[in-house]
Formats: C-alpha cells, structure tokens, sequence
C-alpha cells in the first residue's frame, strides 16, 4: 500500500495581524505517487496551505506531516528538501541574475556536485524549451518564459513532491499541456508526488484526486468524475462545470435527447454518435 | 480614440550588449469602440506591444497614434499624461501595479493623479471594488495582504475608476476562479458596449478570443502574422498550429464530432450554444 506522503491534521491558521482565521480545521493526506489538484475560489486559502507544506508559516491548531516528519520550527530545513514548489507569481522566487544560475542555485543548495549540477540545469531548461535564455536575467523575460524557467528550477531538484501554485496560469493552453505532460512524465519516471493548485479544471479533471476549498475549509474531496457530478453547485463555489456538460446542457435545451449520464467528452461524442445514427 | 501603430519595433536595452528585439515591423489600427484580442505565443511580443498603447514604451523604430498624440521613435515626448488618463493599462502580473498601504489608497492613486476630489476618488473606489467582485472591507487592507485573485481583482478597479476611454488588458483574467474569470469579462464587455470603451485585450483564452474579440491580431515571434475575425481565423487550425496556438474548445469538440459522426456542420461555430443549434438543426430539429 502507498504511504502518506502529506497529511494535515485539522490545521487552523489566521496571518500575523490578521482578523480572522483563513484556513479552519483543514485536514487532508497524500499518498505517495498521487497527482492531487486542489481547487477553489479566490481567496479559499490555497496558497495559504501551500505556504504552511512550505513550512513559511505555522499553523495556530493541528499538525502537518511531510514524509512522515512532523513539520515544526526545528524540522522545517529538513521537510524543505523533499518538497519543490513553484510560486504563484514567480518574479517572488528568482535568485539568480540570470537563468541559468537561477536554475542552479537550488541544487547549488542542495550540494549537488558542479558536474551533475551542469548537466541537469541545462536538461531542465531544455524540457522546458527555454534553453536559447540561458544568460538572460530572469527578471526581464515575457510572463510565460518566467513561469517556464521557474518550473525548471523545481524539476532540476527532483524533489520528491512538487506543490504547483498556478504554476501555468500564464502559459497559452498548449504550452500549458506540454509543461503539465512533462511533469507528469518526471513524475512516473522519478516516481514523484504532484500537488498542484489550479484554476484550470481541464487540467484538474486529469488529477487522479481533487480537493475543493470554500472559505478556508475543505469542502469535498474526490475524484474529478465525482466532484464535477456536483454540477450546478460548483458554479456557487466559484468553480464553473467542465465543457462536456455544458455542452451537453446546450444540447439538451435544444432539445436534442441525452440521458444526461455522460461524464466525459468521449461519452457526450458517443452519445450524439449514437442517438444520430438511429435517425 | 483611434490607436494607430505604424512599423513599430522595439529593442530592449538598445545599443548595449544584451540588446534584444522583442518586435518589429508591426502595423494596425484600432478604430475607437472596437474590441481587439491580441494572442501568440509565450515572448511572442504581446506585452511589450500593449506598453506601447499609453507610450509605458516608445518605440525604438517607427510611431504609435494614439488619438491626436503621435508617439515616434528617436523624439522627445513632453505631457505623457493625457494619454495616461485616456488609455488605462493592467498589467500581466497585478503586483506590478499595486504600491499603496491599503486598497483604498491604491484605487485612488490613479483618479487623484488625474485630477479627481478624494471624496469622488472614494466614492469610485467603494463602486469598482464591488463591481470586481470583493466587498468594501477589503478596502482597508494591504494589497499586499491578498489572494493572487484578489490582488487582480483590485488592480482592476483602480484601472476602472481611472475611467479611461480605451482599457488595454493583459491577460486580465489569469488568477481568477473560473467564475470570476466569466463574471469579470462580462463586465469589460458590458462597459465596451454601453460605454463605447475600445477594448484591448491579450489573452491565451482562445475562448475569450472568439467569445469577445471584433478583431484578433496574432503575433508571432515579435510580428503581426494574421489579422481578422475570429469566425476567419478560427476555421484555419493548422495555420493557427504553425504559430504555436490551438482554437477554442468548442470547435475542437465540434471537429471531433463531424469526424466520429462523418457529418458536417456548415461552418465553425464559436460559442456553445451556437454548436448546439447548428447541430440540432443539422440532425432534423428535435426529436418528437
Ligand atoms: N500575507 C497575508 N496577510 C494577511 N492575509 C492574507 C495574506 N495572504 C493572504 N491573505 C488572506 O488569506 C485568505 C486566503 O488567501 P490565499 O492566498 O490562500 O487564497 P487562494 O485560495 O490562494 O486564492 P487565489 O485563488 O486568489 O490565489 C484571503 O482572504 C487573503 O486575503
Ligand atoms: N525587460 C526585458 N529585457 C529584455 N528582454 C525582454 C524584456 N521583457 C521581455 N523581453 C523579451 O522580449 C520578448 C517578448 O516579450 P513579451 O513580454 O512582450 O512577450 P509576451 O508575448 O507578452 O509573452 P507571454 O505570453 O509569455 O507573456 C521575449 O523574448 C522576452 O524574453
Ligand atoms: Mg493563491
Ligand atoms: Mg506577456
């Protein structure tokens, strides 16, 4: 059986100065080798978990494990290695005065040897096509490009569990399908643990695990075909329904006949498929 | 307000070593009250060309009209404000633009700027924030005490209360819930069309793209490739593939239909609900 790899145990958290706790009594677990999307409105305290995984801040009840350690102050520098994280706006997470030192710098850190440090740099910015900016400040690259290096950065460290914050929320969709099929690739190569906040719920629908945030709290988790059946409701939590029922609503208040089971786009082709050809 | 580009390049950093040209030869127009989508692929140019509509950036080679002003290449410009007020930006990433202590101060930055009473300032602020989906209480706080979405939301209606004639948008909703993402492209184009706001928006949503644009400008590694309308550009999926882009998912759905269903749909349809009429309609009407 898979371990947990992160678990969350009824965390309560409120900013420093804050008037009002943003996370309350969320609690969740991992499991080794999972790809888990997490989603929710703004404001639902997304980063804000990922923040506390980071161990950036700590939480004010409950307890978080990271492959098996309890995170406390003392643990922090040690939970920090196993986990790679992108930021939401990456401009937060350059170090480096150009791109290729930026991407070295974390396994710099980690005392990777110059060698092996080299090598991989120049792989990481190669899978993500940004190979031709190696001496390029960071800084002064387009919106995309940025979100491009910053990934490198994390898949150059081969970190056990990747936590994505929009990690592609500036990428156009195929640029986004090509990064997010390249962490999938590393992560079943390199065996890793994929967490990865997102707005994008075509991308969620491919997590083999969803969790939905409202309000600081964990509203339901399941798999995608199980939250997207919550249908209409998702729309009140800020969520929208995936293309094939809307479509497949478009369809129905035209009165074309479906029964309304259809789950997937393939389902809703095979139905129309279906239903025309007894015409 | 028309907004003419007239062979515009751009060289970061011109005549040092790391010169680079982020575009070049690039000519349009934008005719007052249009809505124009401008899409192409990651550092195809696109941010870099918007800075150009309220001359953020001037031209390292060629002009921008923007409405009796000429912004040219190699000329000294005085007064950029009046372009400023007319022709409000938002920025790629929202942390770009927000610096005041607390929301308020950051949506009256701009009217203040121009001219506007602290009461009217306010009383804009307490309006767009609505408007862009938060409540008043937020008003109090730092931006930079907010949710990614949040920051965007706000540095939009510090734009809003700006009350420019033209809104030039980049990616302006990346970061928001889906939602949001609806709700607030609903509003820019409420405003365009009772408003007569010319729309200016960069975005990677080839949904919004069809959804909203009259026009769409595609750049390709720092030049206009294409010009034209959605319905034109959205039939052509492998030119739009050459260039990096895919079309919006109702006309990769439709094309996976006609092809599983070997029947086809008398033209590319845009939206949903237009898919949905066009196929009923191609299926003999409602089944009785
Ligand atoms: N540094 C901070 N200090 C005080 N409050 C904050 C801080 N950062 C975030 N918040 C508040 O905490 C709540 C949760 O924010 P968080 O950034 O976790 O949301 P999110 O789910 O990531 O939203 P988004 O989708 O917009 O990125 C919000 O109400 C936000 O205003
Ligand atoms: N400050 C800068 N200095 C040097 N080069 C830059 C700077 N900003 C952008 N560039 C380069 O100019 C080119 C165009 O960048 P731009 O930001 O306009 O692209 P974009 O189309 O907006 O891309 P994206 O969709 O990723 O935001 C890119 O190759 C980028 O690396
Ligand atoms: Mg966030
Ligand atoms: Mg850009």
């Amino acid at each position: 059986m898979a371990r947990e790899i992160i678990s969350l145990n009824s965390i309560t958290f409120r900013y420093p100065g804050g008037d009002h706790d943003v996370l309350k009594n969320v609690s969740f677990s991992v499991q080794e080798g999972e790809w888990v999307a997490i989603v929710g409105h703004n404001g639902s305290g997304k980063s804000t978990l990922a923040k506390l995984m980071n161990g950036l801040y700590f939480p004010d009840k409950g307890s978080i494990q990271i492959v098996g350690i309890s995170l406390e102050k003392d643990t922090v520098w040690e939970t920090r290695k196993h986990i790679g994280m992108v930021f939401q706006n990456p401009d937060n997470q350059f170090v480096g005065t150009t791109v290729q030192d930026d991407v070295a710098f974390g396994l710099e850190n980690h005392g990777v040897p110059h060698e092996e440090m080299v090598k991989r740099v120049n792989r990481a910015l190669k899978q993500v096509k940004m190979d031709d900016f190696l001496n390029q400040e960071p800084h002064h690259l387009s919106g995309g490009q940025k979100q491009r290096v910053a990934m490198a950065s994390v898949l150059a460290l081969r970190p056990d569990i990747i936590i994505l914050d929009e990690a592609t929320s500036m990428l156009d969709p195929t640029g986004r399908q090509e990064v997010i099929g390249l962490v999938r690739s590393l992560k079943e190569e390199q065996e890793m643990t994929v967490l990865s906040i997102t707005h994008d719920l075509e991308e969620a629908a491919k997590a083999d695990r969803m969790i939905v945030m409202n309000q600081g709290e964990v509203y339901r988790t399941g798999t995608p075909r199980e939250i997207f059946e919550l249908g209409d409701e998702l729309v009140q939590l800020g969520l929208d329904l995936p293309f094939y029922l809307k479509m497949g609503n478009a369809l129905k208040a035209q009165g074309v006949q479906l029964s309304g089971q259809h789950l997937t786009e393939e389902e809703l082709v095979n139905e129309l498929w279906t239903s025309h050809c007894k015409k | 307000m028309d907004i003419s580009l007239q062979k515009v390049e751009y060289r970061y950093a011109a005549g040092s070593p790391f010169e680079k040209k982020a575009i070049e030869d690039i000519s349009f127009t934008i005719p007052s009250g249009q809505c124009v989508a401008i899409i192409g692929h990651t550092g195809s140019g696109k941010s870099t060309l918007l800075l150009h509509l309220n001359a953020l950036l001037k031209p390292t080679s060629g002009s921008v009209v923007i409405g009796d002003r000429t912004v040219k290449a190699g000329r000294k410009e005085k007064d950029l404000k009046p372009i400023r007020q007319k022709v409000g930006i938002v920025f790629q990433f929202p942390e770009q633009q927000l610096f005041e202590e607390n929301v308020m101060k950051d949506i009256c930055y701009g009217p203040m700027n121009f001219g506007v009473s602290e009461e009217e300032a306010k009383k804009r602020a307490r309006y767009w924030i609505e408007q862009v989906g938060l409540s008043q209480e937020i008003l109090e706080d730092s931006p930079f005490d907010l949710s990614g979405g949040q920051m965007r939301r706000v540095a939009i209606a510090g734009v809003l209360a700006m009350e420019p004639e033209v809104l030039v948008l980049d990616e302006p909703t990346a970061g928001l819930d889906p939602r949001g993402r609806k709700e607030i492209m609903d509003m820019f184009y409420q405003l365009h069309k009772k408003r007569n706001l010319t729309l200016i928006l960069v975005t990677h949503s080839m949904e919004d793209a069809a959804e909203y644009a009259d026009q769409v400008v595609v750049l390709n590694k720092g030049r206009k490739v294409h010009e034209g309308t959605p319905r034109d550009l959205f039939a052509d999926a492998e030119r739009l593939a050459e260039w990096g882009l895919g079309v919006p998912e109702v006309v990769r759905f439709q094309r996976l239909l006609e092809e599983k269903t070997g029947r086809s749909l008398p033209g590319v349809c845009l939206s949903i609900d237009e898919l949905a009429a066009a196929w009923n309609e191609q299926s003999g009407g409602p089944a009785v």
